[in-house]
């Protein structure tokens, strides 16, 4: 797994926010555009691109895209 | 006010499944009398060309386009995908009915009405979505059924229940798309006068028609009015909503 490729396939689940905008230390909770169905379909990607499954509580303990990626990694 | 018409498709991209049959073409020409530019995909090639060749070209002068496939194959969906143009409006229209029943149904014939009716819509939309060429302000419809969601007849279970399922799927992506701004709706006709109706004999349809307070079955184009209308801005606030287009029959 690698970081690069994650953060690609999460912004993929955006549609108003620019990939650029995107990074290994973003705040992911403060774009504008995330909601929970968007951290539905994080999850569901996860799962559908790593066969991976992760929970709510990952999503809400993790603070930037780079935390999201260790705890999917962890499980892996 | 001269030109003022909400119910203009004009500058829109349309796709519509079962294009080749009666209400994907009356549905394919009212858009382009409106000012949509259409792709049609069917799996009858034959028809799908003759159908592309009978319509009028678009006002911008853009060229329709067909594309030939069966939705029922995975990597045909999948080439409908890619071929497909960002597109403003999306209509779930292909359709099989047969009337079996109950104690006949088989599982070979209920895999295949369910994998056409439903699981190609499901389907479709998903890809559609996941490849993002589903604009913001789309709008999609299905062509659903009075049946099922509103009666039930005899011999008709298995169809009956893949239009219950649109229904559901219908209003879940309403509400999963809405923030999006992608509304999704559908038209549940009655009988209309088409192939798929072919399975009744004379004497069941005029039977049936006793059911029509308007004492007809549907044109195609009674229906295609219905999608037209969905697809258009004069909608912009209905999302979740299943149309009868029935002419009374459910009434009685």
């Amino acid at each position: 797994m690698e970081l690069e490729d994650f953060i690609e396939k999460f912004a993929e689940q955006f549609d108003d926010t620019e990939a650029s905008e995107i990074k290994p230390e973003t705040v992911f909770r403060e774009l504008d555009e995330w909601s929970s169905l968007i951290a539905l379909s994080v999850i569901a990607m996860v799962d559908e691109e790593y066969e991976i499954t992760i929970k709510g509580e990952d999503i809400t303990n993790a603070k930037t895209v780079e935390d999201l990626f260790h705890a999917v990694e962890s499980k892996a | 006010m001269e030109g003022y018409n909400p119910f203009s498709l004009s500058g829109k991209t349309v796709l519509i499944t079962g294009g080749a049959g009666g209400i994907g073409c009356a549905t394919a020409l009212i858009c382009i009398h409106l000012g949509a530019r259409v792709v049609l995909t069917d799996i009858r090639e034959e028809a799908l060309h003759d159908t592309l060749a009978s319509l009028p070209p678009s006002h911008t002068g853009e060229p329709h386009l067909c594309f030939t496939a069966d939705l029922t194959a995975a990597e045909q969906l999948a080439a409908l995908v890619d071929f497909c143009p960002v597109l403003d409006g999306l209509v779930c229209n292909a359709g099989v009915m047969k009337l079996t029943l109950t104690q006949f149904i088989t599982e070979a014939e209920l895999t295949r009405i369910q994998k056409i009716n439903l699981n190609s819509p499901i389907l479709l939309t998903r890809s559609l979505l996941k490849k993002k060429k589903i604009k913001k302000g789309g709008s999609i419809v299905f062509t659903a059924s009075a049946a099922g969601v509103y009666r039930v007849s005899i011999g008709n279970g298995i169809y009956a229940t893949t239009k219950c399922g649109i229904d559901a799927f219908m209003r879940t992506v309403a509400l999963e798309l809405g923030p999006k701004g992608i509304r999704c709706n559908s038209v549940n006709p009655g009988m209309v006068e088409t192939a798929l109706i072919g399975s009744f004999t004379e004497e069941e349809k005029q039977r049936e028609m006793q059911n029509y307070p308007l004492r007809r079955f549907a044109k195609p184009e009674d229906i295609a009015y219905g999608i037209a209308y969905l697809l258009s801005d004069a909608s912009s606030f209905v999302t979740g909503t299943a149309l009868k287009i029935d002419g009374g029959m459910t009434l009685g």
